[in-house]
């Protein structure tokens, strides 16, 4: 073989060919993998909701459905907002350092408005969802300040989701993107309309 | 009758030769070390298992719905209107954990006699290969009964993906289809299971049958038979795969069989072991059952997972770390840089060597079953941390030393020198 002469034209051909086809198969590959991406239907299903808060008291937590996940929305009142101050020491990530929030959420309430707390109901840690023990002592201990608490795997969370120390969780509940449309309705899912 | 049936296969004889030639190249005339002992079933068996699989497989899509409203309730169908359908129900159960059993026992057999060693790296290599697919085909067919634990199970193990710096969460919401395990999911890890993963699996066992059929089967005492051959070219202490190990391997398929049917009718969960107790309860997106353990199979990993504590506020080292202990086999016929290959004429680091790691997997194994907090916690002089976490991260360390520490040990090890026959 390494006798004969090759042709440089027809080897040009053959490997402009291959190169042709190649990335023909790789083109007629995107719309397999595409298929695999949510569906319109499933997005649909997993589109911003609209949240009533009107008929939610101080201290009451709601519950909605966003994408399947329960998503919170704790009214708190002053004494709750004051739980959250004093306890930084005994927090993983009491300056939310982890993008675990949009940015307008890294405050020390970890929200939009004080009074609102706004977080996906699923531990960190493995996916389940934890309970509210919203009042401070009790069956929790002498030292709880109120809170949430996974009964999985015994993950702590304060009433801004912030993960206690010591929790198997490594992060603190997530903020999902929202936006008040008015007073009383909040959006979930979206930081705003169209965006 | 007989002269008639003679000229029929006469006829396709010389109309399609290949038939007898690849008959006789892979059996009758395929020669394999006459030593085989007891470990040289498992591969057989391996292939016995696959079918089994397959067979009870295509039985159940008949009767089961993809479907997360239908799902559960068509297994239940399965197994109480379906004429036989428990059977074969239980069949493809226990037959998962069995092809787990075979194939651990399988690998076992190339550590203890060297058949990863050159020249037989590719046929490794292959294996491990297919052990891989058979863990995707164990995960993706997990989720199909729609209980309890296939929903939870599958929920963190897509998460573990997400875990993966940059494109996790991508990676992890494209997997699924969609925010949660969803219908979506659950469809298309049907597609996987019964088509996708099996016909992959078909063909890395041909391609492992190939590699090793090329380079001749190793034996107990790791000797190349094909340095010693006879006048007629055969090696002198080969025999014909047929029918002399075709027979062989059915006594040990009667055995395999009878040990299968007594779990079959008389322990198909195995305690919990082959059919986890919360997957009786359907698959409820807002309830996390209180304790998720995987099945047997995966629990050595799963401890590994869970013993590497999080960094950086990520478990991406922990999913790092479980990825790389199953990663890690690929690179064993070039870790080990013994003279030898049988462990019969090691020294004496291997063989402890493989000893600890035996111990270590094994109890890997078990504590991923339990939950972390089985042994209690320890005294203050470790911080008060859960025994098990300790110990898990203990045989997690012994379990990576056994294959970084490989080529100086085996290296160093003082073997025997080897026959030039092989021994019965």
């Amino acid at each position: 073989m390494s006798e004969q002469k090759i042709d440089k034209k027809r080897r040009n051909l053959v490997v402009a060919t291959c190169a042709a086809g190649g990335v023909a198969s790789a083109a007629a590959a995107v719309p397999f993998v595409a298929s695999m991406w949510p569906s319109e239907r499933a997005k649909a299903a997993g589109a911003p909701i609209e949240a009533d808060i009107s008929k939610l008291q101080p201290g009451e937590l709601g519950i909605y459905e966003w994408r399947g996940k329960p998503v919170w929305v704790l009214r708190r009142t002053k004494e709750m907002l004051d739980s959250l101050k004093g306890i930084e020491d005994k927090l993983s990530d009491p300056e939310s350092d982890v993008p675990e929030q949009p940015v307008y959420a890294k405050n020390d309430t970890r929200s939009i408005k004080p009074e609102y707390a706004v977080l996906v109901g699923i531990c960190t840690h493995l996916g389940c969802s934890p309970t509210a023990k919203p009042e401070p002592k009790g069956e929790m201990g002498a030292d709880w300040v109120g809170g949430f608490y996974c009964p999985c795997h015994g993950s702590k969370f304060d009433l801004a989701g912030r993960v206690f120390k010591g929790a198997p969780a490594p992060v603190n509940l997530e903020v999902p993107p929202y936006a008040f449309l008015s007073d009383t309705t909040i959006l979930i899912g979206e930081d705003k309309k169209g965006a | 009758m007989s002269s008639r049936l003679m000229a029929l296969w006469d006829w396709f004889d010389a109309r399609m030769p290949s038939v007898r030639e690849q008959w006789n190249q892979h059996a009758a005339q395929y020669y394999a070390p006459k030593n085989f002992n007891f470990w040289y079933y498992f591969g057989s068996l391996a292939m016995l298992v696959l079918v089994i699989q397959i067979a009870s497989g295509i039985v159940l899509t008949m009767h089961y719905k993809a479907d997360a409203n239908l799902a559960f309730g068509s297994v239940e169908y399965i197994m109480r209107d379906v004429p036989g359908g428990w059977i074969i129900r239980y069949i493809h159960s226990t037959g998962g954990s069995a092809f787990f059993a075979v194939v651990y026992l399988h690998m076992f057999r190339a550590m203890l006699y060297g058949s990863h060693k050159k020249p037989r790296e590719l046929v490794w290599v292959f294996g491990v290969l297919i052990y891989l697919c058979l863990m995707a085909e164990a995960f993706f067919g997990y989720l199909l009964p729609w209980g309890q634990m296939s929903y939870w199970g599958a929920q963190v193990i897509v998460n573990l993906f997400s875990s993966i710096p940059f494109i996790g969460p991508d990676l992890s919401l494209w997997i699924r289809g969609d925010y949660v395990v969803s219908d979506a999911t659950l469809n298309r890890f049907f597609a996987f299971h019964v088509i996708a993963i099996p016909l992959v699996l078909l063909g890395l066992v041909a391609v492992h049958l190939l590699a090793l059929h090329d380079v001749g089967s190793n034996n107990p005492d790791g000797i190349e038979i094909k340095k010693t051959k006879g006048p007629d070219g055969h090696p002198l202490d080969g025999i014909p795969f047929h029918p002399y190990y075709t027979v062989k391997d059915i006594v040990g398929v009667v055995v395999f069989l009878g040990i299968f049917s007594a779990v079959l009718f008389f322990v198909p969960g195995m305690g919990g072991y082959f059919l986890e107790y919360n997957n009786f309860i359907p698959a409820d997106p807002l309830k996390t059952p209180a304790h998720i353990a995987p099945l047997w199979y995966f629990t050595p990993f799963y401890s590994i997972l869970r013993a590497v504590p999080p960094l950086f506020n990520s478990v991406f080292p922990g999913v790092a770390m479980m990825g790389l202990s199953t990663l890690i086999l690929f690179f064993l016929p070039w870790l080990d840089r013994a003279p030898v290959k049988s462990i019969r004429y090691r020294g004496v680091y291997y063989k402890t060597a493989l000893s600890v790691f035996i111990v270590a997997f094994l109890f890997l194994g078990y504590l991923g079953t339990e939950p972390t907090n089985v042994w209690g916690q320890s005294g203050a002089w470790l911080g008060k941390a859960e025994r098990a976490t300790v110990a898990a991260r203990v045989f997690t360390v012994i379990y990576f030393l056994f294959f970084l520490l490989m080529p100086w040990y085996t290296a160093a090890d003082k073997c025997k020198p080897e026959p030039e026959r092989v021994t019965m």
